[in-house]
């Protein structure tokens, strides 16, 4: 819920700013950000009435989680609580991919 | 720069696609982090906690792992050497902060109503009533949950979740986000584990492994046979390391 009213205020002010309805929201969300896609799809069908967003839809996209080795260099596609490198098997490795939180895109009616 | 990640690339200035004629849309491409607004009162904190040298460590916990009981045996330790506050963080009550005040440090509580997890504004608006200036440690104790409490920065400068030997040993692999985003595990309530043949602390350890980094796991107990040596030495070196720290005044 938080995060949804965090993003109809982000959206809101983009779209009152050029005076539009919004269309559509593209939001990336990653396995790793924390925020469930589907509770937020839940939260948005309710908290987008009443303003520049009501009849607007909302679209994410969740791309799958990838670490870089710190010891080998190594890219691997893994899984949330597994971030270790597929190749060498070490633990130090960082998340290049998967943590996003991100407002994409919004699609504006002309 | 990266043009992908959004990093550089400031939220007043999406790039704009006008709308082809005869298009009924036209696209805004934004790249601006979802919650922008909570990281920016963040910061805010942040530098309030910089300006006046204080460390500000956020203590995050499902329900019932201790925090609360931690916090007061750290206290009892510490008091006569740091200067030590609490801001408590609860849907209902000031028993935390009652139980923190009678250790003879300031204590405010946040009361969330329905909130599952503390958020910057909310920190923000403690802080009115929490002067930082002589203080040397403050502690967040955030609402006990280990989901929500991860995606939102506060603006402390370290995390530290408790997992207590009453959970399971898998919390790291079921709740990655929140242990990932630690800085130090604390393994709390560990006399109980000569009764729990179902904990394993090698198995928790080996979970916390497998989300990359080298995050430390100490143990503590605080209630039968008093042990939090490592935790309190863990809090001194990083006191130690603030303290090496200077705070610099952005010029104009």
């Amino acid at each position: 819920m938080s995060v949804c009213q965090a993003l109809l205020v982000q959206v809101a002010a983009i779209a009152r700013q050029r005076g539009a309805a919004v269309a559509s929201i593209t939001v990336e969300i990653g396995p790793l950000s924390g925020v469930d896609s589907a509770q937020l799809l839940l939260a948005f069908a309710v908290m987008r009435a009443g303003g520049n967003c009501a009849t607007a839809v909302l679209l994410i996209e969740t791309a799958s989680v990838e670490v870089r080795c710190l010891s080998c260099g190594a890219d691997s596609e893994t899984l949330v609580n597994r971030l270790v490198c597929r190749a060498c098997g070490g633990f130090r490795t960082r998340v290049i991919a998967g943590d996003e939180l991100r407002l994409r895109r919004v699609e504006l009616e002309v | 720069m990266c043009q992908t990640c959004g990093c550089a690339i400031t939220p007043a200035s999406p790039h704009e696609t006008a709308a082809a004629p005869g298009e009924q849309r036209r696209s805004v491409e934004v790249f601006e982090r979802l919650l922008a607004e909570n990281d920016r009162v963040a910061g805010h904190n942040r530098t309030h906690f910089d300006q006046h040298g204080v460390l500000a460590i956020n203590l995050m916990s499902s329900p019932g792992a201790g925090k609360t009981a931690l916090l007061e045996a750290t206290i009892r330790a510490l008091k006569g050497r740091y200067r030590i506050a609490v801001i408590e963080g609860d849907l209902e009550t000031d028993n935390d902060a009652r139980r923190i005040r009678a250790q003879g440090v300031p204590a405010v509580q946040i009361t969330t109503g329905t909130a599952c997890h503390l958020d910057a504004a909310a920190v923000h608006r403690a802080l009115h009533d929490m002067p930082l200036a002589g203080l040397d440690l403050l502690f967040i104790e955030n609402v006990g949950n280990l989901v929500c409490p991860a995606s939102f920065d506060l603006g402390q400068h370290l995390n530290v979740t408790l997992l207590s030997v009453t959970e399971g040993d898998d919390k790291p692999a079921k709740y990655p986000v929140i242990f990932r985003a630690s800085d130090l595990v604390v393994l709390s309530k560990t006399d109980l584990l000569e009764v729990l043949d179902d904990f394993q602390p090698e198995r928790a350890a080996m979970a916390l492994r497998d989300l990359g980094g080298a995050t430390p796991m100490i143990h503590t107990a605080v209630r039968r046979t008093p042990s939090i040596a490592a935790w309190l030495e863990w809090l001194e070196a990083q006191l130690c390391d603030r303290w090496a720290y200077r705070y610099v005044p952005t010029s104009r």
